[in-house]
C-alpha cells in the first residue's frame, strides 16, 4: 500500500525532475524507497528524439509533497567541528524527512552520527553519538515517534572522505538517514 | 649533518633488509643520543649455512629501543669472537662503547640448537688495558640455552632483554606484542584486528569484520583482547582469548558501548556505555556483567584507564567545556581535574610506574602526543607527526607506540618517554591504527 503510493509518486516526480534543474546530490545517495533515480534517464531520448508534455496542475499540498520528495534524496546533513546542533541550512532536508517519517508511522530509520578524523577515536564515538542524537530530537520535535527511529554512532570509523584535509573532514562531520 | 646521513643509511640497511616484518621500522630521530654498544655477530658452529641470525635481532631491538646505538661490523675490535676467553681488551682499546655482546650457535641434536652469549664490560675493560683483567670483573652476564628452531627471534628477544636490563636497570621490553587494527576500505570485510611480535613480525590476524572494530585493550596476563566490534551493526564490547580463540560478549547496551580496558588484576573491565543518554564511564565484572557506574555528568565522559594501583581511574571529560584529563577515586567518587594547558587533553593512559601520564594534546589545532608528570604537572609534547591518537605504553615504560597519519595514511609511530627518539612503522596496504602495547609475555 505504502509502496505502491511511493512508487506513483516516483512516476509523478520523475518527469518534472528531468524538467526542473536537478538539485546535485552524491553519487552513493538512494532515493527513500531504496532504488537509484538519476534525473537524466527521462531526459532526452536516446534516439534523438525529444518528447514534449505540460506540467501538470498540482495543488500547493502536491507542490509541497514533491518538493519534499526531491529533498529526501538527500540524506546526509553536515556539522561544525565539534558542534552537534543542526545549521539551518539542512532543516528543510529534516523537515521532508520528519514529514515523511509523521506520515508513515511504520516506517523506521537508523541515524548514523559521524566524527571526522581529528581527537581520538573513542572521543569522536561520543561525538556522533551527540550528532545522531540532535537530528534524532530534531525529527521527534516534528512529531517522529522514538520507535521509528534508532541511533548508531562511527565516530571516525567510516570516513566518506580519506584526504585528511579540511575538505574532506567537513565531508566526515555528518549524519546519515538510512531508511 | 653528513654524518647523520650516513649513520641513518646504515640504520636503514641493517633494519629494513629483513623484509618479513609486517611494519618496517623507519627511525626518524634520536640516532645521535644512543649509547654505542658493540654487537660481534654469533658464530655459527655447524656444517652448512646458518639458520636465523640471532645477533641481528639483538642488534634492531637495541637500535628501536633508542638507547642502544649497535657500532657496525668494521667498527668492531674483533670478528668472529663468540666468548669471553677470546676477547682481546687491546684490540678494543681505541673502540668507544660501552659494552660488547658475543655469543655462538651450534646443532644440539635433532632441530635443537645451543645458543651461548657472553656480555663483556668494555669500558671497564678499558680502563685495566694493560693491567691485570679478572674475568668475573668484567663479565656482566653469559648464558647457554638449548632452544627449537622455532624459537630463535623469541630467544634474541630474550638475549636483548637481558642486556638491556644489565646496562639500564631497566627491565627490556623486546618479548611483547602489540595488537591494531588494520583497514582497507577496498576489501570486502575492511577491518582486520591484528596482532604481531613488539616489531612487526609474526603477524597474526584475530578477527575480520565488515564492520568496524576499535579498542583493542591487553589483559595483565597478555592472553585476551577486550575490543569494540560493529559486528551486529552496533557498537559491542567483547573479550578474545588469543590463543583457544574462544570469545564472550561483555556488553551490548542501547547506545555506546565502548573503549574497554582491564584493571590491573584483570576481573574488570572500566569502559563507556551510554544507556544513561550521555556517554559515562562505568566499571563492569567480566565474570558477572555486575556494573557499577563511576561518572555522572551530563557532559561526554569516555577513554577510562587505570592508575597502576587499581584505585583510580583516568578519564576524558568534557565537564569543563572542551575534553580534558580528570582522574576519579573509585572509592570515594571524588574528581580530580589533571589537565589545563592546551585546548584539549584526551585519551590518556597512566605510565606503569604511576608517576606521569602520556595523551593527546590539541594546541593551536595540532594534535600530538605528550606527557604530564602527575608530581610537577610539567607537561612536554614529544612528537610533531599529524593527527596523533591512541597512544599506548610500553610495559616498561620507555616507549610509545601510538595512531599517525604520515603522506594521507593511518600509520603507527613510536616516541621515547623522552621525547628523543623517533620513528615510523609503515606497513603496505590499508590504514594501521590503534595500536595497543601487551604487558610482558
Amino acid at each position: 500500500m505504502d509502496l505502491n503510493k511511493l512508487f506513483k509518486a516516483i512516476v509523478i516526480a520523475a518527469p518534472l525532475l528531468a524538467l526542473g534543474a536537478c538539485s546535485s546530490t552524491s553519487e552513493s545517495e538512494t532515493d527513500a524507497s531504496g532504488s537509484t533515480t538519476s534525473g537524466s534517464e527521462y531526459g532526452s531520448g536516446a534516439g534523438g528524439v525529444e518528447i514534449g508534455g505540460a506540467n501538470p496542475v498540482l495543488s500547493p499540498e502536491e507542490q509541497q509533497r514533491l518538493k519534499f520528495q526531491e529533498l529526501r534524496k538527500e540524506h546526509i546533513i553536515y556539522f561544525d567541528f565539534d558542534r552537534s546542533e543542526v545549521q539551518t541550512e539542512f532543516a528543510e532536508i529534516l523537515e521532508a524527512h520528519g514529514t515523511y517519517l509523521v506520515e508513515h508511522p511504520n516506517v523506521r530509520v537508523l541515524i548514523e552520527g559521524h566524527a571526522d578524523e581529528r581527537g581520538t577515536p573513542e572521543y569522536n564515538i561520543a561525538l556522533g553519538e551527540r550528532r545522531a542524537k540532535a537530528v534524532a530530537k530534531y525529527l521527534q520535535g516534528m512529531g517522529v515517534l522514538p520507535s521509528q527511529m534508532s541511533i548508531v554512532s562511527y565516530g571516525e570509523e567510516k570516513p566518506l572522505d580519506m584526504s585528511h584535509t579540511d575538505e574532506g573532514f567537513a565531508k566526515n562531520r555528518r549524519a546519515v538517514l538510512v531508511y | 649533518m653528513k654524518r647523520i646521513a650516513k649513520s641513518l643509511i646504515c640504520l636503514l640497511a641493517v633494519l629494513v633488509l629483513p623484509a618479513k616484518a609486517a611494519l618496517d621500522i623507519v627511525i626518524t630521530e634520536g640516532v645521535d643520543a644512543a649509547r654505542p654498544i658493540a654487537v660481534v655477530p654469533f658464530v655459527w658452529q655447524g656444517a652448512g649455512p646458518a639458520p636465523e641470525s640471532i645477533s641481528d635481532v639483538v642488534m634492531s631491538d637495541l637500535t628501536r629501543s633508542g638507547t642502544f646505538k649497535p657500532l657496525d661490523e668494521l667498527s668492531l675490535g674483533q670478528r668472529a669472537i663468540s666468548k669471553m676467553d677470546e676477547f682481546n681488551a687491546a684490540a678494543w682499546k681505541n673502540v668507544s662503547a660501552e659494552a660488547v655482546v658475543m655469543g655462538y650457535v651450534k646443532p644440539y641434536g635433532a632441530g635443537k640448537y645451543l645458543v651461548s652469549f657472553d656480555l663483556v664490560d668494555l669500558v671497564k675493560a678499558q680502563m685495566q688495558s694493560g693491567g691485570p683483567q679478572s674475568r668475573s670483573e668484567l663479565l656482566l652476564d653469559s648464558r647457554e640455552t638449548v632452544i627449537s628452531e622455532a624459537q630463535f627471534r623469541q630467544y634474541a628477544h630474550r638475549i636483548s632483554d637481558i642486556v638491556y636490563e644489565k646496562l639500564t636497570g631497566i627491565r627490556g621490553a623486546f618479548l611483547t606484542r602489540i595488537a591494531y587494527v588494520v583497514v582497507n576500505h577496498q576489501e570486502k570485510n575492511p577491518y582486520r584486528l591484528m596482532i604481531a611480535d613488539y616489531d612487526g613480525y609474526n603477524e597474526q590476524m584475530l578477527l575480520r569484520s565488515p564492520e568496524p572494530l576499535m579498542s583493542p585493550a591487553w589483559s595483565p596476563d597478555g592472553r585476551k583482547l577486550a575490543y569494540v566490534s560493529f559486528e551486529n551493526k552496533k557498537a559491542e564490547v567483547f573479550v578474545q582469548d588469543i590463543y583457544s580463540q574462544s570469545r564472550t560478549k561483555v556488553t551490548s547496551f542501547p547506545g555506546i558501548n565502548g573503549s574497554p580496558s582491564f584493571s590491573p588484576d584483570g576481573s574488570k573491565l572500566a569502559l563507556t556505555l551510554s544507556r544513561d543518554g550521555q556517554p559515562e564511564v562505568y566499571v563492569v565484572e567480566i565474570a558477572t556483567g555486575a556494573l557499577k557506574r563511576i561518572t555522572n555528568h551530563y557532559a561526554i565522559d569516555t577513554e577510562a584507564t587505570w592508575f597502576p594501583d587499581g584505585k583510580s581511574l583516568l578519564f576524558t571529560s568534557e565537564r569543563g567545556g572542551r575534553p580534558q584529563l580528570y582522574q576519579v577515586e573509585l572509592a570515594s567518587g571524588k574528581v580530580t581535574r589533571l589537565t589545563f594547558e592546551g585546548e584539549w587533553n584526551l585519551g590518556g593512559t597512566v605510565t606503569p610506574d604511576g608517576r606521569s601520564m602520556i595523551f593527546v594534546n590539541r594546541t593551536n589545532g595540532k594534535y600530538n602526543i605528550a606527557r604530564m608528570d602527575l608530581q610537577t604537572r610539567f607537561m612536554q609534547v614529544l612528537t610533531s607527526t599529524r593527527l596523533d591518537e591512541s597512544p599506548s605504553v610500553a610495559p616498561n615504560g620507555t616507549m610509545v607506540i601510538y595512531g599517525t597519519t604520515y603522506n594521507g595514511k593511518q600509520v603507527l609511530a613510536a616516541v621515547s618517554v623522552d621525547g628523543r627518539f623517533k620513528a615510523r612503522l609503515p606497513v603496505g596496504q590499508g590504514e594501521v591504527k590503534s595500536p595497543a602495547w601487551s604487558p610482558f609475555l
